[in-house]
């Protein structure tokens, strides 16, 4: 299995394809920090003017790297499944298209052992690709920024909320919320890789995969009572942005911040268990449908 | 020599479709087993079938003594295929491709094996060239290098030599004869053309509809003295009233406006020369064998109802 996976991943890493994905994602990152170098004050301006007489901002350099990897994770993990797509939804498709399905098939390896092996590639390749974001946009933006307290703009219900959370409450927020990114990806990864069975070319999967992802965002957007309740609560698209939940930092009963808490961790728990149970079930039809089909490519 | 292929009442449905209809066969070891039919007989759905890319609606394969189904990884590990189009990864090197293959069919991969399978195929100048600046014929030589990396007993090949020139189709045809007689390697290899596959096969299966014609010995089925001579003349009705008044009329054979004899290949000179003293204006004499009398009939027929679909 470990050699077949490494296999796996050398075939992904000698395809041009697959650095698309990490040069859209730094150039992305790049244009938010040049964007907030050049003209940042403005936007900020922009957006504390309601709060500006209520609230105390002097002691906090409210543009520094932590908040402009939010700004930039609040854009990008929208966009990223595109890119996890692009190369799981290839997983099957592309072999049929190559013709190299058959091949693989008629070796000594189980389909079963095929299907998980692809999959683990594609969970690797988006392990990777959260890295590189983490690197481009966090590591970056520190290099750039400098680090301080976070504000988090935040609309809750009706109401708009400011957050403050302290420099040094931030790092394990953040490799909290890229392992919950890490998750929810991979629930797209494992739906492009469903989808790659079923197609000869990485097209169809691709565009199928994209599809899904957004009616289902659409729909987890409809505020309805009836959806609220019957349908949101199984589109694995109502989890996607859970990440945000590790910067929804408690506050006590005078709405001061509580260092080190979540506003609601049972709801991220809940999130994430949702979002594996997509992963399996995706992952379990894989096999099941892949075990059945014919190779006819 | 034990049986290391067989198939038993082998069937496979497509919807309305019967692409193989309870086929059964034999392959022998050390065979060089020629699958016959006409494009859409039923031969590549069965090679399929063989290597476990698509299931059977119902029959049994065995290989090597064991069931493919509940063996399938055992069984795989002994055999090699190239399957029509050895399609490979375009973006990397023949040497990287074998590698993969290699690795993937379980054995121990080193540098000099790759190197010698290369050399086999012709291809070890090569070994760095990525597959996508390959012609059709080294594709195909190194299709064979990835079937036979691992050094597997039996290799099947599925029409081997579809898309090369003159010169590819005699290199593969030397090198399926080399691996059969040198290296003692069971080989089932399919094809359309009954002249490739007379060239090489110890023993033939034709199918047709998915349905078996007929299988034997190639010796048998190709058969000398199974010869047709079809004999065009000047003037065909006094030919063929000649020829029944001498001793080859025990030979001809009932036809309307032609004349056929069945005898054997090597009686032609001395027929020729009879004709002649008989003064027949021979105009030209064809001598077919009944197998490919047969398959061309099978061949002709499938041409016709292409012709009527078009």
């Amino acid at each position: 299995m470990w050699t077949l996976l490494k296999i796996e991943l050398y075939k992904i890493s000698k395809r041009p394809r697959t650095y698309i994905a990490f040069v859209a994602i730094a150039a992305i990152a790049f244009i938010f920090q040049f964007a907030f170098k050049a003209d940042g004050q403005n936007y900020m301006d922009m957006m504390l003017q309601s709060v500006k007489d209520t609230f105390e901002f002097e002691r906090v350099k409210a543009i520094n790297g932590y908040f402009m990897c939010y700004i930039i994770l609040n854009t990008l993990l929208i966009q990223v499944p595109i890119l996890v797509a692009l190369i799981a939804a290839d997983s099957i498709s592309g072999e049929a298209n190559m013709g190299t399905l058959r091949l693989l098939i008629s070796k000594p390896i189980s389909r079963t052992q095929l299907i998980l092996v692809k999959f683990a590639a594609a969970t690797i390749f988006t392990i990777l690709l959260l890295l590189w974001m983490a690197v481009t946009s966090l590591v970056f933006s520190l290099m750039i920024f400098g680090a301080d307290d976070m504000l988090i703009f935040r609309s809750k219900g009706e109401e708009s909320q400011i957050l403050l959370i302290t420099k040094d409450d931030i790092v394990w927020r953040y490799i909290a919320a890229f392992a919950y990114a890490t998750v929810a990806l991979t629930v797209i990864a494992a739906l492009s890789l469903f989808l790659s069975i079923f197609a000869e070319n990485s097209i169809g999967p691709i565009i199928a995969t994209v599809c899904i992802v957004i009616v289902c965002t659409i729909i987890s957007n409809i505020n309805v009572p009836i959806i609220d309740k019957n349908v949101k609560p199984f589109l694995f698209t109502s989890y996607l942005v859970g990440w945000k939940g590790f910067f929804y930092i408690g506050t006590t009963e005078e709405g001061e911040t509580i260092k080190g808490s979540l506003e609601n961790w049972p709801a991220i728990q809940k999130s994430l268990l949702i979002l594996l149970g997509h992963i399996v079930v995706l992952v379990s039809a894989s096999v099941i449908v892949f075990k059945r089909k014919d190779i006819l490519s | 020599m034990p049986a290391i292929l067989t198939v038993n009442h082998l069937t496979k449905r497509f919807k309305d479709l019967t692409a193989v209809d309870d086929l059964s066969f034999t392959v022998n070891e050390g065979d060089v087993y020629g699958f016959l039919g006409q494009n859409g007989a039923g031969k590549s759905t069965t090679i399929r079938m063989l290597l476990s890319l698509i299931k059977p609606t119902s029959g049994q394969i065995d290989i090597f003594g064991q069931n493919l189904v509940t063996h399938r990884s055992d069984i795989l590990k002994q055999t090699g295929a190239v399957i029509e189009k050895p399609d490979l990864y375009k973006y990397l090197s023949a040497y990287q491709n074998l590698f993969i293959f290699a690795k993937m069919s379980g054995i121990k991969v080193t540098r000099q094996l790759i190197m010698d399978q290369l050399q086999m195929v012709g291809l070890a100048e090569r070994a760095q060239s990525k597959v996508k600046t390959f012609s059709q014929g080294m594709k195909q030589r190194l299709g064979i290098a990835v079937a036979l990396i691992h050094n597997p007993r039996l290799i099947i090949l599925d029409e081997p030599t579809n898309g090369l020139d003159p010169q590819g189709i005699a290199d593969m045809r030397n090198l399926i004869l080399q691996l059969s007689r040198e290296m003692g390697k069971t080989i089932v290899v399919s094809s359309h053309l009954l002249s490739e596959i007379e060239i090489i096969a110890n023993r033939i299966l034709i199918i047709n509809k998915g349905k078996k014609v007929v299988e034997g010995n190639a010796a048998e089925l190709l058969d000398p003295a199974k010869t047709i001579v079809q004999i065009d003349t000047l003037n065909n009705n006094d030919a063929k009233e000649k020829l029944m008044r001498s001793k080859w009329a025990s030979f001809i054979l009932p036809s309307a406006n032609t004349i056929k004899m069945q005898m054997n290949k090597s009686g032609i000179p001395e027929l020729t020369s009879d004709m002649t003293g008989m003064s027949i204006g021979i105009l030209s004499i064809q001598p077919r064998h009944s197998l490919e009398d047969y398959f061309l009939s099978l061949t002709t027929q499938q041409q016709d109802v292409d012709t009527i679909k078009n």
